[in-house]
């Protein structure tokens, strides 16, 4: 395989981005259409290559493809070179990423249809995908870091999409600036990993690791480093704050950047600096308890949200716990399984929700219900979706599941309790959706207004798709591609381990169905019971009014800023006027020499000329 | 003949130096210009006595006959005649800086020990002056050219200045 | 008693010295032209007496006064044009009050 085509992968959604923004917006403003089909057309191409690169990394050896390296600056005696990595990883990133945003384009033709930024849309869509491919690709921190930050304004930009909303431009900066925060560990983490050992390239600081140059604390703190950054991208606590504002982005946005590709890029750089990781029990640990608390924490407020995707939101942000958990415990391969399997579940409960919301007009569970019966499509492909999320055998989400709480057992008894319990709160809240959305009556008003109806085939095809591969990606040896161990398809059922986690499964769905279908509970009681809980839960801990009103009002506002102000106001400002003034003072004096009369000038040359006679007299 | 020499010079530095005062002292402009017209042709006979033939009937073609010239047309044309030709408010200064430049240069000619030729040969200078501007070899072929083009830089910049609009 | 080197060099210090006063005290434009004069004369003069005295082979001393006087009839004819001009525009050739150079 020619080294050119990895490249080729990044750069066909680059070019069509530059074709829609460049040809198409300007000169072809009535044919937007076209933006679409470049878009599908690029993407696809994509994706016949990386099945192509991943077919060549299963028969290399060690599934590592040899790539050559380009340099690209050298600063006095530092060379950076940049090239791309093909292993297993990044072949199976690869498949994720271009299927999902292959399946997502050919969605958002029907709901984008009409939008007035419609060629818009697709070019940040394309140039969402070209960084992602580009950060899954990069063999470099340096280089990673420009893609990464890459699909962070991607995200920035299209979360911000509907940007006459100023609920979608407000959570467009708060995406930008939360991820932000993580972002600064992350680059902190690189610039000390540079100057501890002076390369950014991933591979030599897996062979410094692995001899033990690179160790200890240094290694530990430019891991947390690291990993503050994946917080922040994969909106684990305490960044995860941004994640749920950003489903005031196009619905497709949600299912391809915030919850198949972007916020795992978090989980991959883990993953990808995985030895590093390894190698720092404490770095593993942390990464460990903040995604398995994570996990819980966000199952528990998306018991309570009643915005369709607000619950996705939270959920992904509690499978993305999970993925964390298992890369925490030491369980690479599972991890990434989950992530693999995750990208197209998720996506497949995000372009459901859209197509919901298509037919209703409203993303709120409260005005839904009996949907069954006129989307029988959406409602057939979210039931998949959400029993594959549960952890069902045999639908993917157990496979993966089932891999990462065999890792925690071994490895960390305590969080995999807490991920026990989530693997019930998953399922319950999951059909509490299910169940308000599709089954009952529906609640909506007057169906007049907005006739229920199936959404169009272009749609509903790649939520089709979305659904087998939905079925049928924990069926994939993906774990034992990345070096993970897999099971067989029905010995797996025999460990005691997944018969509880489905036990757990089946009770949450019963709880939801008892709650919300069968009513045999009272949904209004059961919240008296457990009031403090719900509050706590519905308002999501609080943790929002936390972060502004103490954070940013108290001690960014009211603290640093005025800090800063005052400095800048009194000091710099200061400085700068009084020099100012001071030269202003000092030339209202001294122009008085200046007379403008040629005598006086003169008369001041000759005075110097004797001055110089009189130095070579006396010292010459 | 010594004698004659340190005759002639004493006289002429005595002319020279009194026109020279005239020329600055004098409150008539026209006056100074006169007195400068004589400054000029006695520092002609200082060249005689320095044996600079050549020089001596320069001076007095080109300073006498022309520079001269030229300045008492500009105080016609600038009619400042009544004014005269007052101090002004550094008059003090300069006199004073005068005296120390004065004082400088006597005190630097006196103390040099200078290298005095004894046998000074007796020649004409006019062709020896044209071998030495005209020849190409160590001459000065080129600052003559450029001193050409000067001059004609500068009788066209005199005539862009006063030219009529 | 014999007259010598210094002697020339002297009168030129002293010529060049009133020429120096002239130049800085005078009010009246043309005086100080005139002044100016005064001194490139002494150069001059200070010129051919190092010609006469230290080097009377070559003829550099000489070559340079002539040079001298070149470049003073050219400032002479265009110092004059511009006090033409001074004078046409602002009707004086006053120097004090001449002074569009200061800020």
């Amino acid at each position: 395989m020619p080294p050119e085509v990895a490249l080729a992968i990044i750069l066909l959604p680059f070019f069509s981005f530059v074709i829609i923004s460049f040809v198409i917006r300007p000169f072809l403003k009535n044919r937007p259409q076209l933006s679409g089909y470049i878009t599908i057309a690029s993407i696809g191409a994509s994706l016949l290559l990386s099945m192509w690169v991943l077919i060549e990394v299963i028969k290399a050896p060690g599934h590592v493809l040899p790539m050559p390296d380009y340099q690209w600056l050298v600063v006095g005696d530092i060379a950076i070179s940049i090239g791309v990595t093909l292993d297993s990883l990044a072949a199976v990133m690869l498949i994720v990423v271009t299927s999902v945003s292959l399946l997502v384009q050919i969605y958002s033709q029907g709901y984008m249809h009409g939008d007035p930024g419609y060629s818009r849309y697709f070019a940040f869509m394309s140039l969402f995908t070209c960084s992602m491919l580009g950060l899954v690709l990069a063999d470099n921190l340096l280089f990673l870091y420009v893609f990464w930050e890459g699909v962070g304004l991607c995200s920035y930009l299209l979360i911000g999409f509907w940007f006459h909303k100023p609920e979608a431009a407000r959570a467009a900066t708060k995406a930008f600036v939360v991820t932000r925060i993580g972002d600064f560990g992350f680059l902190a983490a690189i610039l000390f990993l540079f100057a501890k050992t002076g390369t950014f390239d991933i591979g030599e600081l897996h062979q410094l690791a692995l001899i033990g140059a690179l160790g200890g604390t240094v290694l530990t703190w430019a891991a947390i480093g690291v990993f503050s950054g994946a917080v922040g991208k994969s909106a684990q606590f305490p960044l995860h704050t941004w994640l749920p504002d950003a489903m005031e982005g196009p619905t497709p946005v949600s299912a391809l950047i915030h919850a198949a590709t972007m916020v795992a890029a978090g989980v991959y750089l883990v993953a990808r600096l995985f030895p590093m990781f390894a190698h720092s029990p404490q770095a593993m640990i942390t990464v460990a308890i903040i995604g398995g608390f994570t996990a819980i924490f966000a199952a528990t407020i998306g018991l309570v949200m009643n915005d369709i995707k607000w619950v996705l939101a939270y959920s992904t942000i509690s499978q993305l716990g999970y993925m964390m958990l298992g890369l925490g415990v030491g369980g690479l391969a599972v991890g990434i399984f989950h992530l693999f399997n995750h990208a197209f579940f998720k996506a497949l409960l995000f372009m459901g929700a859209g197509s919901v919301n298509h037919a209703t007009g409203t993303f709120d569970i409260r005005e839904m219900g009996g949907l069954r019966k006129a989307m029988p499509w959406t409602f057939a492909t979210f039931l998949i979706a959400s029993l594959s999320i549960a952890g069902i055998w045999p639908l993917s989400g157990f496979w993966s599941k089932e891999g990462i709480l065999a890792h925690a057992w071994a490895h960390q008894p305590i969080l995999f309790f807490l991920a026990m319990a989530t693997v019930f709160l998953t399922a319950f809240y999951m059909f509490r959706v299910l169940f308000l959305t599709f089954g009952g009556e529906y609640r909506g008003g007057s169906s007049d207004a907005h006739p229920l109806r199936e959404s169009p085939l272009v749609m509903i095809l790649p939520m089709a798709l979305l659904a087998i591969l939905s079925v049928i990606s924990g069926w994939l040896p993906i774990s034992g591609f990345l070096g993970g161990e897999s099971h067989g398809f029905f010995s797996a059922l025999a460990s005691p381990l997944a018969l509880v986690s489905l036990l757990l499964a089946a009770l949450g769905i019963l709880l939801a169905y008892a709650l919300y279908s069968a009513r045999w509970l009272s949904v209004e009681s059961l919240r008296q019971t457990f009031a403090p809980l719900h509050t706590l839960f519905s308002r999501k801990y609080w943790l929002d009014e936390l972060y502004e009103r103490v954070f940013v009002m108290r001690i960014l506002v009211d603290g640093l800023f005025a800090a800063c102000h005052w400095f800048d106001d009194q000091v710099i400002d200061g400085a700068v006027n009084g020099i100012a003034g001071g030269t202003v003072t000092a030339g209202r004096v001294i122009r008085r020499l200046q007379t403008g009369q040629l005598q006086a000038y003169g008369l001041a040359i000759f005075i110097g000329i004797l001055a110089i006679v009189a130095c070579f007299l006396i010292f010459g | 003949m010594e004698t004659g020499i340190a005759i002639s010079f004493w006289i002429l530095a005595a002319l020279i130096i009194a026109s020279a005062l005239a020329v600055v002292l004098l409150r008539n402009i026209f006056h100074a210009a006169l007195f400068l017209v004589l400054c000029f042709f006695t520092i002609a006979g200082i060249f005689v006595i320095l044996s600079a033939d050549f020089l001596a009937a320069a001076q007095v073609l080109i300073y006498v006959g022309a520079i001269a010239v030229l300045i008492i047309f500009a105080i016609m044309l600038t009619r400042e005649t009544q004014r005269g030709s007052p101090s002004g408010r550094l008059r003090l200064p300069a006199l004073m800086l005068g005296l120390l430049f004065l004082a400088t240069m006597v005190f630097v000619v006196v103390s040099t020990d200078w290298q005095v030729i004894k046998e000074i040969p007796d020649q004409a200078t006019t062709s020896a002056i044209a071998q030495a501007l005209f020849s190409g070899e160590e001459g000065f072929v080129l600052p003559l050219e450029i001193a050409a083009a000067l001059l004609l830089a500068a009788i066209i910049g005199a005539i862009v200045l006063v030219r009529e609009r | 008693m014999v007259v010598g080197l210094e002697h020339f060099l002297i009168l030129s210090a002293i010529l060049f010295s009133i020429g120096l006063y002239g130049a800085l005290a005078k009010r009246n434009a043309v005086v100080i032209l005139m002044s100016i004069e005064i001194m490139l004369n002494a150069v001059n003069i200070a010129m051919v007496a190092f010609w006469r005295y230290i080097a009377p082979v070559l003829m550099t001393g000489q070559v340079f006064v002539i040079f001298i006087m070149v470049v003073a009839a050219a400032e002479v004819a265009v110092g004059l044009a511009i006090i033409i001009a001074i004078y046409r525009s602002r009707e004086t050739v006053d120097a004090e009050q001449i002074d569009l150079m200061k800020w």
